[in-house]
């Protein structure tokens, strides 16, 4: 059977750090890797790559060893595109000669033609210019464009937004959906931008002091109390589903998430679109007896699944499994006593607001 | 009127073609060196940096001492060039060509390296999650960013063999059309009273050295590109 998977088992130590982990990532749609600045998650990319000589361990990409206790194939002979933090296009080249030395050196097997790459991240106007006669915005395009066209089986995406301002950040955010919708390249993206992972995340591996905390898909990690530490006020859970009827007359649109049928505002996405929603946690309440009539539109029956204590005592974290979703809610800890809410209670989930986020 | 006497046009020609080839055999035996200083974390590399900068602190007159001591019929170079069969380096063209690659090592060597490192590893990696092999990321990225640490060090190397006079006076001593440089010429000049064809000769270096700086400082600095 073909292996589907991306598997990495590594040691590295260094002077005051140390990175161990053992992770296997789909080796479709995008899985980030996610942390706080200095957990290691840029290493573990770079070890993946190759460019971290001193780690120690095995890599393998579907069928090929990248590397092993006996291999070690090189950086340039993998299979990779590789988007750094920063610009990183050559300087004495113009855009698209950075474009033509990817193309000159990639795989013959054209999987993204210039002209597509060109089209997709919007670069057309740029290519006789120099780097440094772009904006930090372009450049990065410019070089998510060349790392395509070195034809890559995986992308390999270092915190590609973290250099920029949050216009620059919102200017690139949709080429990178498009990439991901219109190209079925796998994609290894780092990133501390929670935002980010929850627009454009499949598949989250959590690192925290160089070692792996957690690992699953969007909708797993999202929806799992542990997780709602690194979110803070901004808990969330991501459910993906399609948009499948649109009220005119209300501008609502119903989005089926499993069996989950949710009302969100009308943002124009066609009958069929696929989209994620996030819900904020301190945006569900939870009864014990059906609701009577109420201006919230999303009111579903659940049952507890876990709970928790929050950061702050006054505060309760509670998951609750609505058919196959799970969402997570922030309670205060009295309501959880007064309601007596425990693993196994059967509640009433009144959600106040559904965004949509793709 | 003629400017330099025809000893003096010898002894530039001759300058000329020291310097050049010296500049050339420095270029390719320095690449390789600074670029593995510039990379290597290896605990050899103070050592290696040491010898390349000795040059800079030794007086020439050492140099040239141990370098005819090794060219000299029981030194390493010496019985090199008898178990071949060749003329001894020792008052030779081809002993001035070796000595002042030993001497002139160090203003090849550190620009290259300096250049190098001021690139840092970035745009090698760059260059390698691109597909290219070293040889292609040498010649396509490192040679074209670090361009003005190879023009520097080309024109630091040639000028300070233009100028070097205590280790050609200790090798070759001073044969016309073989050995004799413009330094050693002024020497000589100067040695028989012969004050006129000093000043021409020396002015002519006091120019030479001016404008060989001036270029220099106008690579060094920053251009915009196109």
């Amino acid at each position: 059977m073909k292996s589907n998977t991306l598997s990495a088992n590594l040691f590295l130590r260094r002077e005051d750090f140390e990175l161990t982990i053992d992770i296997t990532a789909p080796t479709n749609g995008v899985t980030a890797i996610f942390g706080a600045s200095g957990s290691g998650k840029t290493t573990l990319l770079r070890c993946i790559a190759g460019l971290e000589k001193g780690a120690k361990g095995s890599v393998k990409f579907k069928e090929q060893i990248w590397q092993s206790e006996k291999t070690f194939i090189p950086v340039h002979k993998r299979p990779l595109g590789y988007v750094f933090q920063e610009a990183s296009l050559f300087d004495h080249l113009t855009a698209d000669k950075n474009l033509q030395y990817a193309i000159a050196r990639g795989s013959n097997n054209t999987v993204t033609t210039k002209q597509q790459a060109v089209e997709l991240l919007g670069i057309g106007d740029l290519l006789q210019r120099y780097p440094e006669q772009l904006s930090g915005g372009e450049r990065q395009r410019v070089a998510i464009a060349r790392a395509l066209l070195v034809q890559p089986e995986l992308l390999l995406m270092d915190e590609p937004l973290a250099s920029l301002d949050a216009p620059r950040k919102a200017e690139i955010l949709p080429y990178l959906e498009k990439l991901k919708s219109e190209l079925s390249l796998p994609i290894l993206y780092v990133t501390h931008a929670i935002d980010e992972i929850a627009r454009l995340a499949d598949y989250i591996i959590v690192m925290e002091m160089g070692k792996v905390l957690m690992q699953g898909t969007a909708g797993e990690v999202f929806s799992s109390v542990k997780f709602s530490h690194f979110q803070g006020e901004d808990t969330a859970s991501i459910l993906s589903g399609k948009v499948i009827e649109i009220d005119e007359e209300f501008h609502l649109c119903t989005v089926k998430s499993e069996e989950l049928l949710l009302q969100c505002r009308d943002l124009s996405y066609d009958v069929g679109k696929s989209v994620r929603v996030r819900i904020l946690a301190r945006d569900v309440s939870l009864t014990t007896s059906s609701p009577a009539k109420s201006s919230i539109l999303n009111s579903f029956d659940a049952t507890v699944a876990e709970v928790q204590e929050d950061k702050h005592p006054g505060l309760t974290l509670v998951k609750i499994k609505i058919g196959d979703n799970h969402i997570v809610c922030r309670i205060s800890s009295k309501s959880a006593h007064e309601l007596s809410i425990k693993v196994g209670s059967k509640v009433w989930a009144q959600i106040k607001s559904v965004a949509i986020i793709q | 009127m003629t400017l330099f006497t025809s000893d003096d046009v010898t002894a530039i020609k001759l300058t000329v073609m020291l310097a050049s080839t010296v500049t050339v055999i420095l270029l390719i035996i320095s690449t390789p060196v600074a670029l593995w200083l510039a990379s290597t974390h290896s605990k050899w590399k103070g050592f290696v940096s040491a010898l390349v900068a000795m040059p800079l602190v030794l007086p020439p007159s050492v140099l040239g001492f141990y370098l005819l001591i090794a060219m000299g019929p029981e030194g390493p170079l010496g019985m090199l060039t008898t178990s071949l069969g060749l003329p001894s380096f020792a008052f030779s063209f081809s002993g001035l060509v070796i000595a002042s690659v030993f001497y002139s090592l160090p203003f090849v060597v550190q620009p290259i390296q300096n250049a190098i490192e001021s690139l840092g590893a970035r745009p090698l990696e760059v260059a390698a999650t691109l597909r290219a092999g070293k040889l292609d990321t040498f010649f396509t990225v490192i040679l074209p960013l670090s361009k003005a640490g190879f023009y520097t060090a080309a024109v630091l190397g040639f000028a300070h063999t233009v100028g070097e006079f205590g280790v050609v006076l200790m090798i070759g001593g001073n044969i016309p059309g073989e050995t004799q440089v413009i330094s050693v010429k002024i020497y000589e000049h100067v040695e028989s009273l012969n004050y006129a064809q000093a000043h021409t000769l020396s002015l002519t270096m006091v120019l030479f050295s001016f404008l060989t700086l001036a270029l220099l400082y106008s690579i060094q600095k920053p251009k915009s590109k196109n």
